[in-house]
């Protein structure tokens, strides 16, 4: 079954079409890669999955549910989150804070309003910020890493709140060839490990072959090809839009 | 700071402000007044330096405080301490009723267009309260005669502003240690990015301003029965005088921080003192002077200027032995 279900989604500026007639499927518990040029709509394609703003036409159901009419934190309660190409923490907290901050959200009670942070929600913290590497520096305040730390805390935020499916948009973008073979890794075993869906939008192509069972190419707005990495990675209408001839 | 060197500095704190009125008689209503100021400073920083949301029309909750307050002192019928304390009760639910009501409508406006949006509200609450009869229109309000001794009025509102100082404070600090400080920071750091992440800031931001405005509603009457007279644009809902100090005292001491905003108001009051006492006549261009050095030369605050530099007490540093890279 598919765990994201896009459908003729439609999405225009003014005059510029964004997205045109787009469906796609995330299968549950699968890793979907999407490519294309710069300017050929993911972002903006990522943006009215998630509810950042209303859709022209078209259907984004998840889990079954259609949620094209819902906005931003309803669509995040829900279990799907996205990652911002720039990456968005919060500089003014430190690490451990901001981790503890990202728990999977129910209705608050007066108690998750004024309580304080419960000991086990600070130990997964912990634990996660282990498994990303920056432990050690839990205490520093986020806006202080680096620009790839910032990444990866990002991620590791993202996965405290327990995510179904998580879209990450150009995860290992401005981040250094050794952490870029770590943070694929872990993107791995958390889709493996805890079971979250992904989408990950990526210009890195050694990077999404290796990760993706099923990817998507989008160019001008529409949806160019679609397939395994291979079949996609040979696909004349690809390489002539985006990869270019070896 | 440990514990008991923690609990020794407030049991110091606590036996000076108790003992103040009996030191310095001739300066109680000043000193009952320094307590305003630090309700003041704590209150706007819950929005203003917490949450990021720069409020002008904080005044607007205290002067509300102030009015449901008198007005039930004098209509109610109760006898002078009942109604006291009613009447602060009440004003500060009232105040928090306002503070729910225009958050759902202002809350929605980010970063300067919430301060400009503020900054209308002291300034019509306080036309539309200068022209209502049942209030006292633009002659104001007289607080009812403290039946007490000759001279207990003074220390026993010391007292009472001292009280609602000391409440505020700990319910601050007990909400700062929790879960919802960090809500309202993730707010302040990046907006969007707590809405991606499923936050109810909307519920969190009204929230905040309810807890600031419940506070400004119990030490409104306070002043209110200090000063006597209530004065809707002057006394009730100053915004160009108290709606603008409140965050100047915050900005002195240090947004964001516990202590920031009682050291500000503090220094802040004591140097308006000053002022009125030695340099009269030139009180206001003294203080405007104030005011611009605070801006230019402590953009950060104090405890904003001790943090950057040393970070370490404040808890950012590296954890040596945990190893892992990043």
């Amino acid at each position: 079954m598919a765990i994201l279900e896009v459908e003729h989604l439609h999405k225009a500026f003014g005059g510029v079409v964004a997205n045109a007639d787009v469906s796609l499927q995330v299968p549950e518990g699968k890793i979907v890669g999407l490519i294309g040029p710069n300017g050929s709509g993911k972002t903006t394609l990522f943006n009215s999955i998630v509810g950042q703003h209303p859709i022209d036409s078209g259907s984004v159901r998840f889990q079954g549910r259609e949620i094209s009419r819902l906005r931003v934190p309803a669509i995040a309660r829900l279990g799907m989150l996205r990652t911002f190409q720039q990456t968005r923490i919060y500089g003014g907290m430190n690490c451990l804070e901001n981790m503890e901050i990202s728990t999977p959200r129910a209705r608050p009670s007066l108690h998750s309003l004024f309580g304080r942070v419960p000991a086990a929600i600070t130990e997964k913290a912990e634990g996660l910020l282990q498994f990303v590497g920056l432990y050690a520096k839990r205490r520093l305040l986020a806006g202080d890493l680096s620009f790839g730390q910032q990444k990866l805390l990002e991620f590791a935020m993202a996965l405290m709140s327990e995510p179904k499916l998580l879209l990450l948009d150009e995860p290992t973008a401005g981040i250094n060839p050794t952490l870029i073979k770590g943070l694929v890794d872990r993107l791995r075993r958390a889709n493996e490990e805890m079971g979250i869906s992904l989408l990950v939008i990526e210009h890195n192509m050694n990077v999404i072959m290796n990760l993706a069972e099923h990817m998507y190419c989008l160019a001008h707005g529409q949806l160019l090809a679609e397939g395994t990495p291979e079949a996609i990675r040979d696909n004349p209408l690809v390489i002539d839009a985006y990869l270019g001839a070896h | 700071m440990n514990p008991r060197l923690r609990l020794l500095f407030y049991l110091a704190l606590l036996a000076v402000a108790l003992a103040a009125p009996y030191i310095v008689p001739a300066i109680r209503t000043q000193m009952s007044f320094l307590w305003v100021m630090i309700v003041f400073a704590l209150t706007w920083d819950v929005l203003g330096g917490q949450m990021g949301y720069n409020s002008f029309g904080n005044v607007l909750f205290f002067g509300v405080g102030m009015y449901t307050c008198v007005m039930i002192q004098q209509h109610a019928g109760l006898p002078y301490f009942p109604g006291l304390f009613i009447g602060m009760a009440a004003g500060g639910a009232m105040a928090m009723a306002f503070a729910a009501a225009l958050g759902w409508g202002i809350l929605g406006l980010r970063g300067h267009y919430f301060a400009i949006g503020t900054l209308g509200l002291g300034i019509a609450a306080a036309e539309f309260a200068g022209g209502w009869d049942y209030i006292g229109a633009g002659s104001g309000l007289v607080t009812p005669l403290y039946p007490g001794a000759v001279g207990g009025r003074e220390t026993f509102f010391y007292y009472v502003a001292f009280a609602v100082a000391v409440v505020t404070f700990f319910t601050l600090r007990r909400i700062y240690a929790g879960r919802f400080r960090l809500a309202i920071n993730a707010i302040r750091d990046d907006e969007d990015k707590a809405e991606a992440m499923g936050l109810h800031t909307t519920l969190y931001k009204t929230v905040a301003w309810m807890i600031a405005a419940l506070f400004l509603g119990l030490i409104g009457p306070v002043a209110g029965n200090i000063i006597g007279f209530i004065d809707p644009r002057d006394v009730a809902f100053a915004t160009s005088s108290y709606g603008v100090w409140m965050l100047l005292m915050a900005i002195l001491g240090g947004k964001g921080t516990l202590w920031g905003p009682v050291i500000g108001a503090v220094i802040f009051h004591i140097t308006q003192e000053l002022f009125w006492t030695y340099l009269l006549g030139w009180q206001r261009v003294a203080l405007g002077l104030l005011i611009v050095l605070i801006v230019v030369f402590f953009p950060m605050g104090i405890m904003g200027w001790v943090r950057e530099r040393w970070p370490e007490r404040f808890g950012q540093r590296v954890d040596e032995g945990a190893g892992g890279a990043g």
